[in-house]
């Protein structure tokens, strides 16, 4: 091998990883928040919003199927969606940390919800056009979900904030609390910038200024103030996430740990 | 039979498009496949072996499974065994490609077929006006946006009082 085949041997491998780490990125998004939703079945405040959260669920869920898939033909290990699933541990997990957050009360779960709806919006709506064909299909799928998932969320968040001073107040408090998330949302490190350099994913710095706009908009009809900005530290999509993943992943685990190679 | 072969299809391919067109929906179990719209593609490859491409209608669909499973049996109770059966997500399915016989199915069964067009999209902002299945009112109004399946709302008639379900515009 000549010595610039070698360089671009290593360039095609460095790039290969990006590639399926991005994917993994927004497998586990889609992963950990569809199990967060599935946490309310039979706990929602009315049956009609159990169905909606448990439908949400499922729809995250299958999204992240077929990322899974996709993300495990890259790595190229022989792992199909359910190994990636069920047998990595937390630090192996790349999703956002905010999809990872405990769904503490509905008023939580929403603006949760809403937040990411919003930021699926923007990069499905972007990957839509990809030229990357695999991960343009995908996200053509996901996003005509996303559009309901965020309609759902935002028509909640508007109820809620411009409700009563009990729900407003709560509503508040979940964006206060849960906005500290955000930055990482569109903080792009060295895979997202290999993956736009070549042409697969959006630069996260284009997309930053739509989602706000949109969730400018919707904090107006919820009369909701949006808090200011903190410094970034979060890094779920490097694998470093907040101790709620952990027990999250023991609980949806379980039964695969326990009983390795399990069907139904 | 309702559902139709593409007029250029051979004597192998509308054999199959015929199989395909008695797997019913495992959850609608009234309306099948072809007229759900997603059997995309039947072919009669140079090798011999038939190709049967279908899609999904919702990523969460847990329908989806079942359906593929049924179709397998079908081409192997058709004598179509080594048939390859391909899993197809672009372009992605809308409720736009259900066949206006899967229609009129969903209507005898009791669920509104949807109303709305995707490919008229200023039509899906808010609530869909809904004509009631059972007395034909078009004064109903929606209960839940997200009912049994992922592809249906619920809604309920003003006129006769019945809730039924709506299948909807995706």
């Amino acid at each position: 091998m000549s010595a610039t085949a070698a360089v671009r041997g290593a360039r095609d491998a460095v790039m290969e990883e990006a590639h399926c780490r991005y994917v993994l990125r927004l497998a586990d998004t889609s992963l950990v928040l569809g199990q967060r939703l599935s946490e309310w079945i039979g706990h929602a405040p009315a049956l009609e919003e159990d169905l909606g959260l448990a439908n949400l669920s499922l729809d995250l869920v299958g999204q992240a199927r077929l990322l899974l898939t996709y993300a495990g033909e890259l790595e190229g290990r022989g792992r199909d969606e359910d190994a990636l699933a069920f047998l990595r541990d937390a630090p192996e997990f790349l999703n956002l940390t905010l999809a990872e957050q405990p769904n503490g009360d509905f008023a939580h779960t929403i603006v949760r919800q809403w937040l990411l709806d919003a930021w699926q919006l923007e990069v499905y709506g972007a990957l839509e056009h990809s030229s990357e064909t695999r991960l343009a299909a995908i996200a053509a799928k996901a996003l005509r979900e996303t559009r309901y998932h965020h309609r759902f969320s935002s028509g909640w968040l508007a109820r809620l904030g411009d409700g009563t001073p009990e729900s407003h107040g709560r509503t508040q408090r979940a964006l206060d609390e849960l906005w500290r998330f955000t930055p990482e949302l569109f903080a792009p490190d060295e895979v997202d910038e290999r993956m736009s350099r070549a042409g697969i994913a959006p630069a996260l710095a284009a997309l930053a200024p739509r989602w706000s706009t949109r969730i400018d908009a919707d904090l107006h009809a919820a009369t909701l103030t949006r808090p200011a900005t903190q410094p970034y530290p979060w890094h779920g999509k490097r694998g470093v996430h907040t101790e709620h993943l952990g027990h999250m992943l023991a609980e949806m685990q379980h039964l695969q740990r326990t009983y390795p190679g399990a069907h139904w | 039979m309702s559902a139709k072969a593409p007029a250029h299809s051979g004597t192998r391919e509308r054999a199959v498009w015929e199989l395909l067109a008695k797997v019913l929906d495992p959850e609608i179990p009234v309306l099948n496949i072809v007229d759900l719209g997603i059997v995309r593609e039947v072919r009669h490859e140079v090798d011999g072996r038939m190709r049967v491409a279908i899609t999904t209608t919702y990523s969460g669909c847990p329908a989806t499974e079942v359906i593929r499973v049924m179709v397998r049996a079908a081409l192997d109770a058709g004598g179509f065994t080594d048939a390859i059966l391909e899993e197809r997500l672009a372009p992605p399915w809308t409720s736009d490609w259900l066949t206006p016989a899967g229609r009129e199915q969903l209507r005898a069964f009791g669920i509104a077929p949807p109303e709305e067009s995707v490919s008229r999209p200023r039509q899906l902002v808010g609530a869909p006006q809904v004509t009631c299945p059972r007395c034909g009112s078009r004064s109903s109004e929606r209960i839940s946006e997200f009912g049994s399946t992922p592809c249906k709302a619920h809604y309920r008639c003003r006129a006769c009082g019945e809730p039924f379900d709506y299948f909807k515009c995706l």
